[in-house]
């Protein structure tokens, strides 16, 4: 008869090994649930507001005024259009100053310049955005009023620049990451062939880079579309329609963050906000989809 | 032909140099405006006295500071250990397979949702259905679900840099998984799943949207004394000190409000470096 130790039985060893197993696998579906809970509580709640505002309506209709005393509005492509708006006026300045910022510090940048800069970048990413919001209104939207001479400076141009700056670390950081991966051989060949590095860079790894770069991009395009607090302090807050950059915005994020404190529980308002949480989901939602799906195609083809 | 070549590349250099520079300006102007700002501000008094509402001269921040650190303490015990055992299991026992695939892709797309969602889910899930009301542990929780994904990631990361070695060393000498994970994998990772956890809470301590909707207040004559008390936090604060405050000084208290919560998150953010460049000087494989 073989003798084990106590401890060491190998059917008691099995038996703790498997159990610690599952324990850990029972803790990893954690995300899971939060995110099936997150977009559950959105649809249900969200989807009474339907029974009384046509989802049409609620799309299409550019009046939003839940607190109407005689016929409140549900129509949130207002709140739709400054979303966009201060979404794609970040990209349009974050995405050249990040990318050129990416090619500098991953092709031409000095091994000691390029370590001080990224955790520069970094701390960028770290810096509350509530407190970016703080610098966007005492300082940068006077400065906009008056090179624009306007009467004040809170409009979707402002909250564009504040997001801009908040969406760059992303950009830069993810941007760099993909250039860096890239083969060797890709520049070297470039090299050999007598090009320049400026043509190296535009012809040998800037194609290869693209759909990555465009990934980074869509992740930023992702956080544009969230951000609430520095929007919420610069954008001007209006919920009438835009028609220019110099007009202020509400964008989704900024009106659910304002009217959910005063709304009452269960009311038509309550489900109205949730129902704008579940545009908003499903607009991020879908663009980090794309964006993970491209950076992984991107990481199978050049993993050699 | 070449020397046009040059040119070229001289030109565009520099524009990409200029690029990079701004993005370095950027923070150096927030980070002096700040400092310059509000350092007037900041006195014993300041940091260490009870907020007065009506004339905000007389007071201090003290409750916001607490109630920021608070916040942190209450995401660090919930989100970390929740984070790290889902990076075990996600890097040390599963299989690629579907499950595997929807748990990491639920993860990276938590990563995206927007802290307002986020918010609304913390006062349908925490507020209303777990009745615990607007306080310091729905916020905590709701914010514990928002750094989640960041602190799963970065323990990841940190268990991969672990040699396959370490983990077949172990089991030649007959250690079963869980004893290797345990004395040959977590030992070696533990700094770096520090370093993420510290980043990831640094972060939910400057979250603001979140916690308005479901637990902070701008005023409180008394200090949080349970988990289930509302609480004052530093975010919200310098939000309401900024925008709707009618006081002439509101906005040099907001900005004294900024510099006390940046030097908070930076200093975590130091601390987090330093941890993680140790580790790379006394890493030796």
């Amino acid at each position: 008869m073989t003798h084990y130790w106590p401890g060491s039985n190998p059917r008691s060893r099995d038996i703790k090994e498997k159990s610690i197993k599952y324990f850990f696998s029972i803790i990893s579906i954690t995300a899971l649930v939060i995110l099936l809970g997150i977009f559950i509580f959105l649809l249900v709640t969200g989807s009474k507001t339907f029974s009384e505002v046509s989802l049409l309506d609620f799309l299409s209709g550019s009046d939003w005024n839940p607190t109407a005393y005689s016929t409140p509005k549900y129509g949130i492509l207002s709140l739709i259009v400054g979303t966009l708006m201060v979404t794609f006026g970040a990209l349009a300045i974050a995405i050249p100053i990040g990318i050129a910022s990416a090619i500098y510090l991953a092709e031409i940048a000095k091994p000691k310049v390029r370590e001080a800069i990224k955790p520069v970048v970094e701390m960028i990413a770290g810096i509350p955005s509530v407190v970016l919001g703080l610098i966007g209104l005492l300082v940068l939207s006077p400065l906009i009023a008056r090179i624009f001479s306007l009467s004040h400076g809170l409009n979707a141009l402002t909250a564009s620049i504040v997001v801009a700056v908040m969406i760059l670390p992303t950009i830069i950081s993810i941007s760099e990451d993909v250039l860096t991966s890239l083969p060797k051989d890709f520049r070297e060949a470039s090299l050999a062939l007598g090009s320049t590095k400026w043509q190296m860079i535009r012809m040998a790894l800037l194609p290869p880079a693209l759909s990555g770069i465009v990934a980074a991009i869509m992740l930023g395009l992702g956080r544009a579309v969230g951000e609430t607090m520095a929007v919420l302090m610069v954008a001007g807050n209006s919920r009438a329609m835009p028609h220019s950059f110099f007009d202020p915005v509400r964008p989704m994020t900024a009106n659910i963050a304002i009217e959910i404190k005063e709304v009452v529980q269960g009311s038509l308002h309550y489900n109205s906000l949730f129902a704008i949480g579940l545009v908003l989901f499903i607009l991020t939602f879908l663009v980090n989809l794309i964006s993970d799906l491209i950076l992984e195609r991107q990481s199978r083809r050049y993993k050699w | 032909m070449l020397l046009n070549q040059k040119a070229k590349q001289a030109v565009y250099f520099s524009l990409f140099r200029a690029a990079a520079i701004f993005s370095v300006l950027i923070l150096l102007f927030v980070l002096m405006f700040i400092m310059k700002e509000g350092a007037g501000i900041i006195s014993i008094k300041f940091l260490t006295s009870m907020w007065s509402h009506m004339d905000i001269t007389q007071g201090g921040i003290l409750p916001a500071i607490i109630g920021t650190l608070l916040l942190g303490i209450g995401v660090a015990v919930v989100s970390v250990p929740i984070g790290i055992c889902t990076a075990i299991y996600l890097n040390e026992y599963a299989k690629d397979n579907l499950f595997t695939r929807i748990i990491k892709l639920a993860i990276r797309n938590l990563a995206g949702v927007p802290s307002v969602v986020y918010g609304l889910f913390g006062i349908a899930v925490f507020v209303l259905l777990l009745n615990l009301n607007t306080s310091l542990v729905a916020a905590s929780l709701t914010l514990s679900c928002m750094t989640l994904p960041w602190i799963i990631t970065t323990s990841e990361e940190a268990l991969k840099t672990v040699p396959l070695s370490f983990r077949e060393g172990s089991y030649a000498l007959g250690a079963t998984k869980w004893q290797t994970i345990r004395r040959n994998v977590l030992p070696h990772s533990l700094s770096g799943m520090m370093t993420g956890a510290i980043l990831g809470v640094s972060r939910a301590m400057g979250e603001t949207a979140p916690i308005i909707m479901v637990g902070a207040t701008f005023f409180m004559s008394y200090l949080p004394t349970s988990v289930f008390d509302k609480f004052m936090a530093l975010p919200y604060h310098l939000y309401i000190l900024a925008t709707q405050h009618s006081s002439p000084y509101a906005h040099e208290y907001a900005l004294g409000t900024a510099l006390v919560l940046i030097i908070m998150v930076f200093m975590l953010n130091l601390i987090a470096f330093i941890i993680r460049y140790r580790l790379r000087k006394k890493k030796d494989w």
